[in-house]
C-alpha cells in the first residue's frame, strides 16, 4: 500500500500553470520541425492550435534527444510535443494529423529515380543515412539487411548543436555532391530540398514489405503526458476544425504527405 | 575540544610544508592507510585499506560522526579522497568540489565550476562524476562539460583549466582521472553520440596535452607502434582498428574510455578498457569493430600501446569493457604471475597476464546466456547464436542485461582474504523489434530493450569471489541492482551500499550482515576509509540515488515505461517507492573515540 500511494504521488500531473497558454516542448534547432524564432512546420501548427483554443503559445526548448520527453513535457515545464509518432508508450498521442514516409533524396540533375531500397544502383553509389545512438533510423537497418555497407555513409541526427539544425547535414551533403543519395524522414528531406543550392529530386521509400517489421511510414500525432485527458480533448478538437490549414502549412513545408498504412 | 585544535594546527603545519615534501609521493601516500589518496585507494585498484580499529567485531556500533550536503539531487558517485587530514569531494553536475576537515567535517572551502548546462542534455545516464585525483599539491577532476580542471589542494584556487571535448559534438567527461608521473589520465564519454573515444595524458603543471592514445582508427592514432606485441592472433596486423570496420566507420567508432585506469609501476604500464562501438546498429559495422571493448596497456610516458585483448569483438549487446582491473599478484599454473582481475561486463571475470595479455581464465561470474565460455586459445567469447538480435525477431532471456553483470562501481580485494568482492547487478533483457523506429525530427523514442531479474528473481548481488580457486565464495543477494562501489579493510569488513538506502557493512569471510544504516537517499557512490588526526578510523561515503539505474528516482523519469533511461527503469520500476535524490556525504565512526570498543564482549551487533 505504501509504495502504491508513493508511486501515485509521483503521477501527479502538473496542470498547465495558466489555461491561457499552451505550453510547448519543442528543439529550438530542428528546422523544419521547430526553432526558436517560430520558423518550423510545428511552430506554425503549434500557432494554429493556440489560436484555435485562445491560447498564448509558450516554449519550453530542448534538444530533441533521449531525454526530451523526461526532461520537459514529464518533468511538467511543458504539456505538448507537437510532433510525435502516433501510439508510442512514453506520452499519450492525440489522433494523427498527418503520416509521412521515409524518401531518397538526389540531386535532379543525376536522374536517379531511386525509390527502392533494393535497387542494385545502392550497391555502388554512396549512400547517405542518420545515425542516432546504438540504434539506426529504418533505411539504415535495411541496408544493413541487403548487405549495403560499404559505401554507407552516417550523419549522426543530433550533430553538432553549436551549428544550425544539425540533421540537415545529410541533404547539404547530397547538394554538395559529398554523397549520391540520402535517405532521409520524408518532412527533413522535403523541406531541405526546396531550399537547397541545387535542385533536388525527392522520392518516397516503396518496395519495403520485406524488412517487416520496420515501418517507413508514420501516421505523427501531437504528445502529452499520459493522464492528462483532457489536454488531449482539447488538441483533438483543435486539430480536427484546423485540418486544412494543417496541410496547407505542412504543403509549404515541402513534407511529403501520405496517405497512412505502411 | 583541545585536541582537536592542536591537530588542526598540525595539519596546517604539514599543509604549509607538504607541497615541498610531496615531490613525487603519491607512491608511499597510497602506501598510508591514513589517507585515501585516489578513488581506487592505489595504483593496483585494490580499495582495500589495513586499518582495522573498525572490525568485524565493533563495527555494529559504527555511527555517524558528520555529514554534508554537497547540494544537488543527482547520482552521486564520486569517491571522496583525503590528503593529510583534509577530505575533496566533488558533487555530481553542477560539479563542485568541496575541502573538509576529515575529522571534524569543517569546511576549508569550496570550488563552483562554471559548467555548460546544456552538458546535462548530453550525458546519456545521469549526470554523473566518478571523483578527483591528486598530486603534488593539486586536485584535479572532470566537468561534466569536458574541462579537466587543477585547484590548489590547499586552498581551492584554480590552477588550470584544459578543455578536452566539445559537448555540441555529444562528448562528456564523467571518470576520474588518473595521475601517473606527473601526468593527469583522462576519458571521454559519450558513445552513443557519435564519439570517437581516446584517453589523453595532461601535463600536471600546466593542463597541456602530452599524448592522446584513440580507441578506433589507425595505428598511428591509437599509438600503436613496434612496442606493439599482442598475444592473440586476431589483434595482429596493421592498422586494425580501420580494417575491422567497413570503409571509415571507425571515424565515429565509439569505444569511449569513461572507467577506471590502474598502472604498475614496476612494469610502467597504465591498464584501462575501452566502451562499445557505436552509434553504427551492428549490420552496418560488420567486422570485429577494434579497438573497442577491449583492455589495454599502454606506456604512460608515451601512450604506446604493449599490448591490446579484444573481450567483445563485434559487441551486439552494450558489453563496455569499462570496468576496472585489479592488479595482484597469484598463484596461476604453479607459480606466483603478476596479472589483472577484470570483472567484465560481459559476466566473466577475466584474469590476465599482465607481461603478455594472456587470458589465464575467465568464468562466469553471474548467470550469463548471451556468451556459452570465452576460448582461451583466442581469448574470443563463444556467443550462443541463439540469443543474437535479428532484425524482426524477439529475443528473450539475454543475460547478463546490457549494464552487464557488472558495470563501473568498482571491486575491491583484501590483502588478507585473498577475495574480490563484486557489488554488481543480476539482470536479464528481452530485445523486442520496435514498432517505432527513430524518426528524424520527432523526439527519441525508440528504446527496444526492456530489462528485469534475472534468475531467482533478484536483481543485485554482493559477492566473494575467489580468482585462484575460480569460484564464488559466499553472496548476498540484493533487491535492486548493488550499484556502489565497495571497500574492504584489515579488519575483514567489506562495506557497500545499496539503492534502497542501506549502507551495509558485512563480514569479509562470511559475508554475513553487521551493520547498517538507513540513509537519506539509494546508494551509487563509492566507500572509502581513513584514519582522522584524532585517531580514529572512519568510514565515508557520497549519498544520492542516481545514474544508469538510478535515474528514475532522481530524474523522476514515469516508471510506468519500462524502456525509459535505455531500458533500465524495467528493472528498477519500483525505485521511487524506496527513495528519492539526495546529496549527502555520510562519515561514520566507532561512538566513543580510538575505537577502543565500548562493550566488554566486543561482538558485532545485528
Amino acid at each position: 500500500m505504501r509504495s502504491i500511494s508513493l508511486i501515485l504521488a509521483a503521477f501527479i500531473v502538473t496542470p498547465a500553470f495558466a489555461s491561457s497558454t499552451l505550453r510547448v516542448c519543442a528543439d529550438p534547432n530542428n528546422l523544419p520541425f521547430s526553432n526558436r524564432a517560430g520558423e518550423g512546420f510545428e511552430n506554425k501548427i503549434a500557432d494554429l492550435i493556440a489560436h484555435d483554443l485562445h491560447k498564448q503559445v509558450a516554449y519550453t526548448w530542448a534538444t530533441e534527444n533521449e531525454r526530451f520527453v523526461r526532461t520537459t513535457l514529464k518533468k511538467g515545464s511543458c504539456d505538448v510535443i507537437v510532433g510525435v509518432p502516433a501510439g508510442v508508450d512514453e506520452v499519450e498521442t492525440t489522433e494523427p494529423y498527418y503520416t509521412s514516409t521515409y524518401v531518397f533524396v538526389s540531386r535532379a540533375d543525376r536522374h536517379l529515380q531511386i525509390a527502392s531500397l533494393k535497387d542494385p544502383r545502392l550497391r555502388h553509389l554512396s549512400v547517405g543515412v542518420h545515425l542516432i545512438g546504438d540504434e539506426a533510423v529504418p533505411p539504415a537497418i535495411a541496408l544493413g539487411e541487403e548487405g549495403v555497407v560499404d559505401n554507407i555513409h552516417g550523419y549522426m541526427i543530433y550533430g553538432d548543436t553549436s551549428k544550425p539544425n544539425p540533421p540537415s547535414r545529410l541533404i547539404e551533403a547530397v547538394a554538395g555532391g559529398k554523397i549520391d543519395v540520402a535517405a532521409a524522414w520524408g518532412p527533413l528531406g522535403g523541406y531541405f530540398a526546396k531550399h537547397a543550392d541545387a535542385p533536388l529530386a525527392v522520392t518516397a521509400i516503396t518496395d519495403t514489405k520485406d524488412f517487416a517489421p520496420l515501418v517507413f511510414r508514420y501516421a505523427i500525432a501531437m504528445g502529452v503526458r499520459s493522464g492528462d485527458d483532457k489536454l488531449k480533448q482539447q488538441l483533438d478538437g483543435a486539430l480536427a476544425r484546423n485540418k486544412s490549414a494543417i496541410r496547407r502549412v505542412l504543403v509549404s513545408y515541402g513534407v511529403p504527405l501520405t496517405d497512412g498504412g505502411t | 575540544m583541545t585536541r582537536r585544535l592542536s591537530s588542526c594546527l598540525f595539519v596546517a603545519i604539514v599543509g604549509m610544508f607538504g607541497p615541498a615534501l610531496a615531490q613525487g609521493d603519491l607512491q608511499s601516500r597510497m602506501q598510508d592507510d591514513k589517507q585515501w589518496v585516489m578513488p581506487a585507494k592505489n595504483y593496483a585498484s585494490t580499495r582495500y585499506s589495513g586499518l582495522s580499529q573498525i572490525n568485524a567485531s565493533n563495527v555494529g556500533q559504527l555511527k555517524t560522526a558528520w555529514s554534508f550536503s554537497v547540494g544537488s539531487n543527482h547520482g552521486q558517485e564520486a569517491a571522496p579522497i583525503v590528503i593529510d587530514g583534509i577530505m575533496y569531494v566533488v558533487g555530481a553536475y553542477p560539479n563542485e568540489v568541496f575541502a573538509l576537515d576529515a575529522t571534524t567535517g569543517d569546511l576549508k572551502w569550496k570550488y563552483s565550476p562554471a559548467v555548460d548546462p546544456s552538458s546535462q542534455g548530453v550525458a546519456c545516464c545521469d549526470v554523473v562524476n566518478r571523483g578527483e585525483a591528486y598530486d603534488n599539491g593539486k586536485i584535479f577532476f572532470n566537468t561534466l562539460d569536458n574541462h579537466t580542471i587543477a585547484l590548489d589542494a590547499k586552498t581551492g584556487k584554480e590552477i588550470w583549466v584544459a578543455k578536452l571535448g566539445d559537448i555540441s559534438r555529444g562528448q562528456t567527461l564523467t571518470m576520474a582521472p588518473l595521475v601517473v608521473k606527473g601526468k593527469v589520465l583522462v576519458g571521454n564519454s559519450g558513445g552513443e553520440m557519435g564519439v570517437r573515444g581516446w584517453v589523453t595524458a595532461l601535463d600536471e603543471n600546466t593542463g597541456k596535452i602530452v599524448w592522446r592514445g584513440y580507441s578506433v582508427g589507425p595505428d598511428k592514432d591509437v599509438l600503436i607502434g613496434p612496442d606493439f606485441k599482442p598475444f592473440y592472433k586476431d589483434a595482429k596486423g596493421k592498422d586494425l582498428g580501420v580494417k575491422t570496420w567497413p570503409p571509415g566507420r571507425w571515424q565515429i567508432g565509439g569505444g569511449p574510455v569513461w572507467g577506471w585506469i590502474s598502472y604498475d609501476p614496476k612494469r610502467n604500464l597504465i591498464y584501462y578498457g575501452s566502451g562499445n562501438p557505436g552509434p553504427w546498429n551492428s549490420n552496418q559495422r560488420p567486422g570485429d569493430n577494434l579497438w573497442t571493448t577491449t583492455i589495454f596497456a599502454r606506456d604512460p610516458d608515451t601512450g604506446a600501446v604493449k599490448w591490446a585483448d579484444v573481450l567483445n569483438p563485434h559487441d551486439l549487446f552494450d558489453y563496455d569493457e569499462i570496468n576496472e582491473n585489479v592488479l595482484v599478484d597469484l598463484p596461476i599454473r604453479g607459480k606466483m604471475r603478476s596479472v589483472l582481475i577484470h570483472p567484465g561486463r560481459n559476466g566473466f571475470m577475466y584474469v590476465i597476464d599482465r607481461d603478455t595479455g594472456e587470458i589465464y581464465s575467465a568464468d562466469a561470474y553471474d548467470n550469463v546466456t548471451s556468451t556459452k565460455y570465452i576460448d582461451l586459445k583466442t581469448g574470443r567469447p563463444v556467443r550462443n547464436e541463439a540469443l543474437t538480435p535479428l532484425l524482426g525477431k524477439n529475443i528473450s532471456g539475454v543475460c547478463p542485461a546490457s549494464p552487464g553483470a557488472k558495470d563501473w562501481q568498482p571491486t575491491a580485494y583484501s590483502m588478507k582474504t585473498k577475495l574480490l568482492y563484486i557489488p554488481h547487478q543480476h539482470l536479464c533483457m528481452d530485445y523486442k523489434t520496435s514498432q517505432v523506429g527513430f524518426i528524424a525530427g520527432t523526439p527519441y523514442v525508440g528504446a527496444t530493450v526492456d530489462m528485469y531479474a534475472g534468475p531467482g528473481g533478484y536483481r543485485g548481488e554482493f559477492a566473494a569471489w575467489d580468482p585462484v580457486k575460480r569460484k564464488k565464495v559466499w553472496a548476498i543477494h540484493e533487491n535492486f541492482p548493488v550499484w556502489s562501489g565497495t571497500v574492504v579493510t584489515a579488519g575483514d569488513v567489506a562495506f557497500y551500499g545499496t539503492l534502497d538506502r542501506w549502507f551495509k557493512a558485512v563480514d569479509a569471510r562470511s559475508g554475513k550482515l553487521l551493520w547498517q544504516f538507513h540513509a537519506p537517499s539509494g546508494f551509487v557512490g563509492q566507500p572509502i576509509t581513513y584514519q582522522g588526526s584524532d585517531g580514529n578510523q572512519y568510514v565515508a561515503i557520497l549519498d544520492g540515488v542516481g545514474g544508469w539505474p538510478g535515474a528514475i528516482a532522481s530524474a523522476e523519469i514515469d516508471p510506468r515505461v519500462r524502456n525509459g533511461a535505455l531500458g533500465y527503469v524495467g528493472a528498477v520500476q519500483d525505485l521511487p517507492a524506496y527513495t528519492s535524490g539526495g546529496s549527502t556525504l555520510l562519515v561514520f565512526a566507532l561512538p566513543h573515540g580510538n575505537g577502543v570498543p565500548n562493550t566488554e564482549d566486543g561482538n558485532a551487533k545485528h
